[in-house]
């Protein structure tokens, strides 16, 4: 019987080959995986290690409290807060744009857009966040300025609020894809119950669905803020590089992200104070995204839970 | 209960909120619409207004000239030899780490602390600022790793950049691989890595092709971190060439230059008051622009296509 | 309910000739307007009538090609229980939510025929009239207990505030009513402003069953209202549809055949989309006239 039937590769050697193989490939795709965390521990390591530099330098209650920002300068400055001023009025511009827009598309989309509507519109909206960052700063310096330059005469060049404004655009089809999710997350039963009592489609989005849905559109707000945070080179290109402590929008002053570039288009020799302040500002951007990516996230992962 | 015959019971009163109530659903309806159609016309404005801004410099000059003081006699060669090259390196080291990285999350990895830590740690690269990876690059590559501005560096960063693009979109194409499958493979008698060789991975192609353009699409674009590292952006020469007279006819030498790429190339521009190089910038950024939509174009066209042959 | 227990005592009757059903469209009673419905409750042909509620008249239902429906003609008793019975994927919820028109949020679909609610004479399901309007004077419990992420008193307000009810006190009366009705206010009184996904299964069952109630809808539609329950708030169910009656016309499917028994004055049995038998309860389940009527009750096929 043996003889008559071959069963080629149930020998020994072949199988304990194919299990051996099993394991070292194993060992390969853990590896990439590890990339992940390595490269996470290095960012967390190279900020550490160069901003400790700089705070040999520069007091922590000075980084925090002074009003100042020159790191440059022969008199120099080591305030962050001009910064974060600056960081935080183009993402409430930002906001203001996202929110209501990114929320009304979303609700159109998830609760009154027939399928084909939106399985077309959709990647076309994702495209407003594809965009390069570079030509929406390029089109808020010289469209979108000139433009509310209009209707604002004394508004200067280079000002926060167009480049607010295009920030919030471009998160646009963030909030707005990360809240239809969240939308489409709530059960059909749930808009069932509504649509059963009489009510029409608006009345059953706005009382039924968005209050289901809320812990998601909350992470939808909290992500596109860090989306906004983070933002660069539109800020660098239509805002201006010059700190300034203030929270008009129409005024031009410089985000931690746009120093970062600010500084490293001069030609700072490594190991400066100039040069370690970048990593200090770079510090303070990672805190301040990944307390906002840390909220975001964990409220996505309850409304996926939660039904 | 019946014999109350409040408002709410009164049908004519009902029929009146009503029509009052299917209007508001209408306006809604019409205003979710022009939100919707402005911002996707705001999206060609842009696109237009790139074109015609920098239509004057189309030309075949403008792709074979380097970057000049003259505006007009100023072009893009540097720019797009520089952008093919680090997006190589980028697609390069990328691609395999994610796709890899994925294989494991969604089929070796075992549910525990650690796999979770693996995870964390992707969801939380995707939200790191792109100018956040650039710091990275300056401390490491350029100067722990000394590999100085160079295109290494550069195509290094960016994949780092990309691979949680990568990782997440090869994850999604993996996971909508039917157990069925997996399970008829194992009851054949495969390994694990037969049954992801052999069937997951080929079943999710599209998946995998749809993150890595995606993730390229991102990269090619990206201007912050590069500026981090130092690249130079007035860069009159070419990268040593990848290909030889003479044997073994491929060198790296290319990965250790000095380089610029598209949206350095039209940052610089942007950046300098002389209107002439504005229109320089518009058709840099109309290119730029142009590349990536249909890069993003081609994914979607990827993903509708395999979505619509593949029917599990 | 009379009609339940002395036809009951007819379980043991010698069968007698079925040819006509004996509920019928009185057609007398039919030009004043509400049809009646007659019922035969012993052999000696003694005859209750009771008013049609809604009169489903030669109904087919389709989702695009498919013809889920076919030609269902069946009166439904105001202010009586009525059971629909079948195996699964008979079309039994198919019909209920036809009563509502909850068919109207999947498109592709299309109504024949035509059940007409009395006593105005309004033909749910015709092409002029309003899905919502429908909604809004007919009910329905689902199979899964689905309260709104809200309080327990913005669920059972929920409808009125539909309507445009905003007066507090009008607002806070008719909650307590309905969940009164609902036979939940003692368990809940003190606790309103409490989220309803705190409320057990049953409790959140009764709370969907209140928030039915508190618009005083003409039919309440039950879509296998216990299936996720456990006996005991299953019981609790049961007994509060029995008490519902008094008030409102009830309409019930279920795969639970103790539960039609117990529960419904009128049942319907259904197959593949069509009505087999119709009858008084207590008939299709002690002496049913089809054949395929008794196999699926006595359990050869579910």
């Amino acid at each position: 019987m043996n003889q008559s039937i071959s069963r080629p590769g149930l020998s020994q050697n072949a199988l304990r080959y194919r299990k051996v193989r099993d394991r070292i490939v194993e060992v390969f795709l853990l590896a990439a995986g590890l990339v992940a965390v390595f490269t996470t521990l290095a960012i967390v390591a190279i900020l550490l290690y160069e901003s400790s530099a700089f705070f040999e330098h520069v007091p922590l209650k000075d980084f925090l409290t002074d009003t100042m920002w020159t790191p440059l300068f022969a008199d120099a400055h080591y305030g962050i807060l001009p910064l974060v001023a600056g960081t935080l009025t183009t993402t409430i511009v930002a906001l203001l744009v996202a929110v209501p827009l990114g929320t009304t598309i979303a609700i159109y989309l998830s609760e009154f857009a027939p399928h084909k509507v939106r399985e077309t519109v959709k990647p076309i909206l994702e495209l407003l966040g594809a965009v390069p960052t570079v030509v929406y700063g390029y089109f808020a310096l010289t469209m979108v300025t000139p433009f509310l330059q209009i209707f604002m005469p004394d508004l200067p060049g280079f000002n926060m609020l167009s480049a607010g404004l295009v920030i919030g655009l471009m998160i646009v089809p963030y909030v707005s894809s990360v809240s239809e999710d969240a939308m489409r997350a709530v059960p059909r039963y749930m808009r069932e119950g509504s649509y059963a009592m009489g009510a029409t489609r608006l009345q059953t989005a706005l009382r039924v669905v968005v209050p289901g849905a809320f812990s998601g559109l909350a992470a939808a707000f909290i992500l596109g803020i860090s989306r906004a945070v983070g933002e660069t080179m539109v800020v660098a290109i239509a805002a201006g590089m010059q700190p300034n402590l203030t929270f008009d929008p129409r005024e031009p002053a410089a985000t931690i992200t746009a120093y970062i570039v600010q500084v490293s288009l001069g030609d700072l020799p490594h190991g400066s104070i100039g040069y370690q302040s970048i990593f200090a500002a770079g510090l303070v951007l990672m805190l301040i995204t990944l307390i906002f990516n840390v909220i975001g996230f964990s409220l996505t992962r309850r409304f996926r839970e939660a039904y | 209960m019946s014999a109350n015959v409040a408002p709410y019971r009164n049908f004519e009163a009902l029929r009146a909120g009503l029509i009052r109530r299917k209007m508001m659903d209408k306006v809604f309806v019409i205003i979710g619409l022009i939100v919707m159609l402005a911002c996707l016309a705001i999206l060609a404005i842009l696109f237009i207004d790139l074109v015609r801004d920098g239509a004057p410099r189309f030309s075949w000059d403008f792709f074979t000239n380097f970057a000049s003081r003259n505006a007009a006699r100023a072009g893009i060669l540097a720019a797009w030899v520089g952008t093919t090259l680090v997006m190589t390196v980028t697609a390069v080291c990328a691609v395999p780490v994610g796709v890899a990285a994925a294989i494991y999350l969604e089929e070796y990895a075992p549910k525990n602390w650690f796999t979770a830590v693996i995870e964390i740690n992707v969801t939380n690269l995707a939200g790191v600022p792109s100018i956040v990876y650039g710091l990275l690059a300056l401390g490491l590559f350029v100067y722990q790793f000394d590999l100085g501005q160079s295109i290494a560096a550069a195509g290094l960063t960016l994949a780092l950049l990309i691979l949680p693009i990568v990782i997440v979109a090869t994850r999604e194409a993996i996971r909508s691989v039917p157990n069925a499958i997996r399970e008829a493979a194992y009851g054949l008698g495969a390994t694990r890595w037969e049954v992801t060789k052999d069937h997951v991975l080929p079943y999710s192609t599209g998946g995998v092709l749809t993150g890595m353009i995606l993730g390229l699409s991102r990269a090619i674009g990206e201007t912050a971190p590069i500026i981090t590292i130092g690249a130079l952006s007035f860069i009159a020469f070419l990268p040593e060439s990848p290909f030889k007279g003479e044997f073994p006819f491929i060198s790296f030498a290319w990965l250790n230059d000095p380089f610029t790429v598209m949206p350095i190339q039209m940052f610089n521009w942007v950046s300098r008051p002389d209107q002439a190089f504005q229109s320089n910038a518009a058709a840099a950024g109309a290119i730029l622009l142009g590349m990536t939509l249909l890069m993003n174009g081609m994914a979607i066209w990827i993903r509708y296509r395999f979505r619509k042959k593949i029917n599990w | 309910m009379e009609v339940t227990t002395e036809s009951a005592n007819t379980s043991n009757a010698p069968a007698r000739a079925r040819q006509e059903s004996p509920l019928q469209n009185d057609a007398s009673s039919r030009q004043s307007g509400t049809p009646r419905i007659s019922i035969t409750v012993d052999d000696t042909r003694k005859v209750r009538t009771l008013n049609v509620k809604a009169a489903v008249d030669n109904l087919n239902f389709y989702y695009g090609q498919h013809r889920a429906l076919k030609n269902l003609t069946i009166p439904i008793a105001d202010k009586q229980v009525t059971a629909l019975i079948g195996p699964s994927g008979c079309g039994k919820s198919t019909f209920l939510r036809c009563f509502n028109r909850m068919h109207d949020l999947q498109p592709d679909t299309r109504y024949e025929g035509s059940i007409t609610l009395h006593p105005d004479n309004l033909n749910l399901v015709g092409s002029g009239v309003d899905p919502i309007e429908v909604r809004m004077r007919i009910g329905m419990v689902f199979q899964k207990p689905n309260p709104f992420p809200k309080s327990i008193f913005e669920n059972v307000a929920y409808g009125l505030r539909l309507r445009g009810v905003r007066n507090r006190a009008t607002l806070g009366e008719e909650v307590e009513k309905a969940l009164r009705g609902a036979a939940l206010w003692d368990e809940v009184k003190d606790r309103l402003q409490d989220s309803a996904l705190a409320l057990s299964g049953g409790q959140m069952q009764r709370l969907c069953i209140a928030r039915a109630l508190a618009t005083t809808p003409e039919i309440l539609l039950f879509d296998e209202p216990t299936s996720a329950l456990d006996p005991i708030a299953t019981a609790k169910i049961e007994e509060l549809i029995s008490t519902l009656r008094d008030q409102v016309t009830v309409l019930i499917v279920t795969h639970n055949m103790q539960q039609a028994a117990r529960v419904s004055d009128y049942t319907a049995f259904m197959y593949l989309g069509e009505l087999i038998e119709f009858d008084e309860a207590a008939k299709i389940f002690t002496n049913p006239s089809k054949k395929a009527t008794e196999d699926y009750i006595t359990g050869r096929y579910g």
